[in-house]
């Protein structure tokens, strides 16, 4: 069997309330991957899914998009990881595009988060975890990350003021990114000021300034055959790695509070099938759903040393200009985090960096990137490697 | 006529509850006696908290309760929640926590005795339940002292 490659992709803009709907909002990603591969729909043998489905009114949502997208007969499959329901989805096309059973497979990441009502999703957000054991306390996604950011301000003596610069870096590439909700520039006085609203607690040491948004959006990765991707592509991107782990839910069975044990495993993998190290990884998308999140992903991922996070984002090393530039485009927290359309959209700016196509984002010569795609709290971890 | 008894004593557990049946049913009839327990797999000699029914080390499920409120334990991690989901509005704010008793950690929440100021990564914790409103019931950990010549002076 061949390589397989990524021919194409796309994302729709990411914004606080859709003004259409489910299927219409995946026609928007998928349309401009479809473009950008530059091949017709009856091309494609299959389409993956991906979205998480409390958010979704519409049930079995894959059969209603696909036909949407004018990919009927072809079968379509449904996947859900949480936040990294799209990686997981183009590990599945990896998979199917592999093993021969298809030349050419849309993974289509979609999330209207504004579907349901605001206390219907307050009522949903407590339910993401163990809902036997940990959701009756009153639990909340920033919550969690909470205790992982306590236990590594105290084992490692990282501040409030390092996750502030992160969410500095990402303020930075956050107005250069035209699909991105938040695209405001942030100066740290208004990051770091006790009167500043940045500065409100959300779960203790975390506040406003360290989570991102929720937002509507879609995603589309079109992954295809080593024949198919280079008689159709000028620049075809490889998958040179995928890693995928899991984690135990209700953190009563976690070993580890200043990481996440199945990014871990999941980069061991990928690196390991990639052939390649840390050192070798040119630009990086990592799972910045709150600011800790970035600092955890450094060291897990080995750009750092376990509580050496503090030190790559201090030395700048993360920016444009860095050793290591990280979330260039603004990562979560200036995008927007539409659960299922995130990894996906992840997948679009590392295949444009591959390409020299990222514009004013451009890492010079960049040959191989990495992809980090978290569901849940370390529930789900997906790491892809990507070369040219 | 006859109608089928459903033990649904979950349904108590917490603030706001999500499971009504489960086969550790008997945690919640421990909880109303004070008592918070896990499960041992007799077989495998593996501690479980949140109790299990069935030991997925060697499949089977012949396990027997321990009382963890025998145990201290030191605080792994915590965080003060100023906003909570729906149902727990009147809770707010409040101290969620893990807690590792050696053979099994305990996710859980702070009793509200305990002071902000006072809470530390490293203190010693014991859980006990604690009956809310309405018939409910859940656990919180306290301050404990160790323990010295093996007696429990937290009252
Ligand atoms: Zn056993």
């Amino acid at each position: 069997m061949g390589k397989v490659g990524i021919i194409g992709v796309g994302q729709s803009n990411f914004v606080r309330t859709y003004p259409g709907s489910l299927k219409e909002l995946a026609f928007e990603g998928y349309r401009e991957a479809v473009l950008d591969a530059g091949i017709t729909t009856d091309q494609i043998g299959a389409s993956v899914i991906c979205s998480a489905p409390e958010y979704d009114k519409q049930r079995s949502p894959a059969g209603v998009v696909a036909e949407y997208l004018g990919l009927n007969p072809q079968p379509t499959f449904y996947v859900e990881s949480l936040c990294s329901s799209s990686s997981m989805g183009v590990r599945l096309a990896y998979s199917l595009v592999k093993s021969g059973l298809h030349d050419c497979v849309a993974v289509v990441g979609i999330q209207k988060m504004s579907e349901i009502s605001s206390a219907e999703s307050q009522e949903r957000m407590g339910r993401g975890t163990d809902i036997q054991w940990e959701s009756p306390f009153g639990t909340m996604m920033p919550a969690y990350y909470a205790l992982f950011a306590q236990a590594h301000m105290d084992k490692y003596g990282t501040t409030p003021e390092d996750l502030s610069l992160i969410r500095l870096k990402s303020s930075t590439y956050g107005p250069l990114n035209e699909k991105a909700v938040f695209r405001k520039a942030l100066d740290l006085e208004t990051l770091t000021s006790p009167d500043s609203k940045m500065t409100n607690p959300i779960a203790s040491p975390l506040r406003v300034g360290d989570c991102c948004a929720n937002a509507d959006g879609s995603s589309c990765v079109i992954v295809a055959s080593e024949k198919m991707a280079t008689s159709f592509s000028k620049k075809p991107v490889w998958i040179m790695g995928v890693g995928a782990a899991t984690n135990s839910v209700n953190l009563s069975g976690r070993e580890l509070f200043t990481g996440l044990p199945a990014a871990k495993e999941a980069a061991r993998q990928a690196y390991d099938m990639a052939g390649v190290t840390p050192k070798h990884i040119d630009v990086a998308e990592v799972h910045d759903c709150f600011t800790i999140a970035e600092m955890m992903a450094y060291e897990n991922l080995g750009f750092a040393e376990p509580g050496g996070g503090r030190e790559l984002i201090r030395g700048k090393e993360t920016y444009l200009e860095g050793s290591i530039p990280v979330n260039v485009d603004g990562g979560l927290l200036s995008k927007g985090h539409p659960i299922g359309a995130t990894g996906g959209s992840q997948i679009r700016t590392i295949v444009q960096q591959l390409r020299n196509e990222a514009g004013k984002i451009q890492v010079k010569d960049a040959a191989i990137g990495l992809i980090h795609n978290i569901g849940g709290v370390g529930l789900y971890g997906n790491v892809t490697i990507l070369g040219r | 006529m006859a109608k089928m008894e459903i033990d649904d004593r979950f349904s108590r557990f917490g603030t706001v509850g999500f499971t009504a049946t489960s086969r550790v049913n008997d945690f919640m009839g421990y909880l109303d006696e004070g008592r918070v327990m896990g499960t041992c797999c007799k077989t495998c000699k593996l501690d479980f908290f949140p109790p299990r029914a069935d030991c997925s080390g060697c499949l089977g499920n012949d396990l027997s309760w321990f009382d963890a409120g025998e145990k201290t334990g030191s605080l792994l991690t915590f965080s003060k929640m100023k906003y909570g989901p729906k149902g727990f509005e009147d809770d707010l704010p409040y101290t969620i926590a893990v807690v590792d008793f050696g053979s099994f950690k305990m996710f859980g929440r702070m009793s509200r005795d305990l002071e902000d100021e006072d809470i530390r990564i490293g203190m010693t914790l014991r859980v006990r339940a604690n009956p809310l409103e309405g018939g409910r019931i859940n656990y919180v950990f306290h301050r404990a002292e160790p323990a010295r010549d093996g007696a429990d002076i937290n009252a």
